[in-house]
């Protein structure tokens, strides 16, 4: 059992909106504390603080941030006519992800926390701006983050002359329109261009040639808005939480069939049952009438019941299940849930969300809606899930994003450990046929 | 992918919006959303712009607004763009109306989350109300329509009604905003669980107490 997480340590201190948003209170919390300090240990002190601090991204891939930042040119490249070109900062929050539900609260309760991190991640990579994609959903979340870059311009922190560092910095809001897709970061850009939200090839990587064409890093809200904190207190304070190669603290969100859903701040590697029974009152029913976890998002694999109760909730802890911290957003399921069901519901949400440049994804999340309603019922042959789970291979991996192999996932998942539900439901419909 | 069709292009569509131009408040706010590109990109301000225009309508017929062809002309006018782009941008993103729509747009969000959470029962109350998915109540006052997941998966169920969200609902709940919004009122947005402040579990915070009653600053602590 790992020491239990103080307030103190917590980053988001008014994550649940206790307390105002606004400049002044952001201030009295800590944030905008002598940024112009942070600025001014340079770029690469930054960065390699960053790295330091083993923060991983904090928006699915959990991709090293500091290595990410690295990857941004120290000195501009020229365009066609020699001039250099500017970089950017896209800051991810397009928080679409069913599950997901912890950028909405940073962005209405401590906007102030991301907008720092924008400039201080802005600095460190030597970006121009930063452009901030929230989704278009997020309507009143959006008024605020909006109100709260104009109370940092009003009060110079962004701008010209950021916080008296001598670096011009912008930060603009840029709200979507409701498409998953924007949250692949290629789609993003894309979108920010004023087109539809079609994923790129890589290579060229955005670092190489992104926004407008222009070297660009695209980061998720949390992994920004934790930066500044980090910077004051240094990587090792950061990496005093969680285990080796999963360290930090981060937004958890629990949905589904606990008693008390909600969205807490926790030491990174938190078994999951710990988890569970310090935040969320236990599971509804009871240990015993869990059925499976969805531990970090739609795209992940489920893990049965007897497989997450003492599973570290971290990168590494819940890869060893086959599955993957993704956003941290755990789907409880107790055995009430129609299973075959609960997933049929994602592969419709793939469906739906496919941006239909790419065959496998844009037929097969069809084909796979359509089979897995069929299964629901059990109207089905048995030799079916073979080639359903067959067509899943043939959709991952053969796409241009990666939403086609989030489409494949959960479908995998859940023929890896439901297969005998699957087969009963054939069986019995089966036998009512014969009837 | 889903299915989307354009109103048809009528003269009756025409006549009605063929004139259509950005009244002085919106006008100003396009202006500024343009502003925040780069010069010569202004076209990355076509989903604000798409927005606006959606919104102007919505005031214009008292509803949540809606892009006729016209419309969508006037957006691509304005951003010196072709009008397919335009087209292309108002059909792939979901929150731009392609056809008319009520004075209350209630999204019902289904995805597995707020499904696990009951959200067949709230879209059962809407039916009941007369409500049916994809259509306009004949008095023009509801339109309903199952969304994917809109991120308040902590407060499951949810709806969202024009521009507030309506989380931790009951059919008992739901029932009384949408005869809170039938009477004119406006219904307080967010949570429906009395007591429940936002995300924090149900019952009060498990971390962070002292910020219930007061702004507290930790640093003295670090």
């Amino acid at each position: 059992m790992m020491t239990a997480l103080a307030d103190k340590d917590r980053i988001f201190t008014n994550v649940y909106g206790f307390q105002p948003w606004n400049l002044s209170a952001a201030q009295a919390r800590g944030d905008w504390d002598d940024t112009k300090a942070i600025l001014a240990k340079g770029q690469d002190a930054i960065i390699e603080e960053i790295k330091a601090s083993g923060l991983r991204g904090r928006g699915g891939a959990g991709f090293p941030t500091g290595m990410k930042w690295s990857f941004m040119p120290k000195e501009p490249p020229s365009d066609h006519l020699g001039n250099p070109k500017p970089s950017f900062l896209v800051i991810n929050a397009d928080e679409s992800e069913p599950g997901s539900c912890k950028d909405r609260e940073i962005i209405r309760h401590d906007p102030h926390k991301l907008i720092e991190g924008a400039l201080v991640a802005g600095f460190a990579m030597r970006a121009r701006a930063a452009y901030i994609y929230i989704r278009g959903e997020y309507i009143r979340e959006a008024e605020t983050l909006f109100a709260a870059v104009q109370e940092a311009y009003d009060a110079g922190l962004i701008g010209k002359n950021a916080c008296g560092s001598g670096y011009d910095f912008d930060v603009f809001v840029h709200r979507g329109a409701g498409a998953y897709i924007c949250g692949e970061e290629t789609a993003m850009i894309e979108s920010l261009e004023g087109k539809k939200g079609q994923p790129r090839l890589k290579p060229p990587f955005p670092a190489g040639a992104g926004l407008y064409g222009c070297p660009t890093t695209v980061n998720n809200v949390e992994s920004i808005a934790v930066a500044p904190t980090i910077m004051r207190r240094g990587a090792s304070w950061f990496a005093g939480f969680g285990r080796e190669n999963n360290l930090g603290t981060k937004l958890f969100q629990i949905s589904g069939h606990v008693e008390k859903p909600c969205v807490v701040e926790e030491s990174m590697s938190i078994p999951f049952e710990e988890l569970i029974e310090k935040h969320c009152g236990g599971i509804r029913g009871g240990w015993d009438n869990l059925l499976a976890v969805i531990p970090g998002g739609s795209s992940v694999p489920l893990v049965p019941a007897e497989q997450i109760r003492s599973a570290p909730m971290d990168f590494d802890g819940l890869k060893e299940l086959g599955s993957g911290l993704g956003t941290a957003a755990v789907i409880v399921m107790d055995k009430s849930t129609d299973i075959v069901r609960a997933i049929s519901r994602l592969s419709y949400f793939y469906k739906h969300e496919s941006c239909g440049q790419c065959t496998p994804c844009r037929e097969g999340t069809g084909w796979m809606w359509r089979m897995m309603e069929r299964l629901r019922d059990g109207d089905a042959e048995l030799q079916e899930i073979d080639m359903l789970q067959q067509v899943t291979k043939q959709v991952e991996g053969h796409t241009i994003c990666a939403l086609g192999d989030a489409a494949a996932w959960p479908i995998q998942g859940l023929i890896r450990h439901f297969r005998p539900e699957l087969e009963r439901r054939i069986a019995e419909n089966t036998r009512e046929a014969a009837e | 992918m889903s299915d989307r069709h354009l109103a048809p292009d009528t003269p009756e569509l025409r006549e009605r919006w063929g004139k259509f131009a950005f009244n002085p408040e919106w006008d100003a706010k396009a202006k500024a959303a343009i502003a925040r590109y780069p010069e010569g990109r202004q076209k990355s301000a076509v989903m604000a712009l798409l927005d606006y225009a959606q919104r102007q309508v919505g005031e214009e017929t008292e509803t949540q607004g809606w892009l006729p062809i016209p419309v969508m002309e006037y957006v691509a006018d304005y951003l010196d763009m072709p009008v397919l782009r335009v087209v292309e941008v108002a059909s792939f993103y979901m929150m731009y109306n392609l056809v008319p729509v009520g004075k209350f747009h209630v999204q019902v969000c289904g995805t597995t989350p707020c499904m696990l959470r009951g959200s067949d029962d709230i879209m059962a109350t809407c039916k009941a109300r007369g409500m049916s998915l994809g259509h306009t109540t004949d008095d023009g006052m509801w339109t309903l329509t199952e969304v994917e997941c809109m991120g308040n998966c902590a407060t499951a169920p949810m709806v969202q009604i024009n521009d507030d969200n309506f989380e931790d609902l009951t059919s008992e709940r739901l029932e009384s905003v949408l005869d809170a919004l039938a009477r004119g009122e406006q219904p307080k947005a967010g949570t429906q669980e009395p007591g429940r402040h936002t995300s924090e579990p149900g019952g009060g915070p498990t971390t962070l107490k002292d910020m219930v009653s007061e702004n507290r600053d930790y640093r003295g602590e670090w």
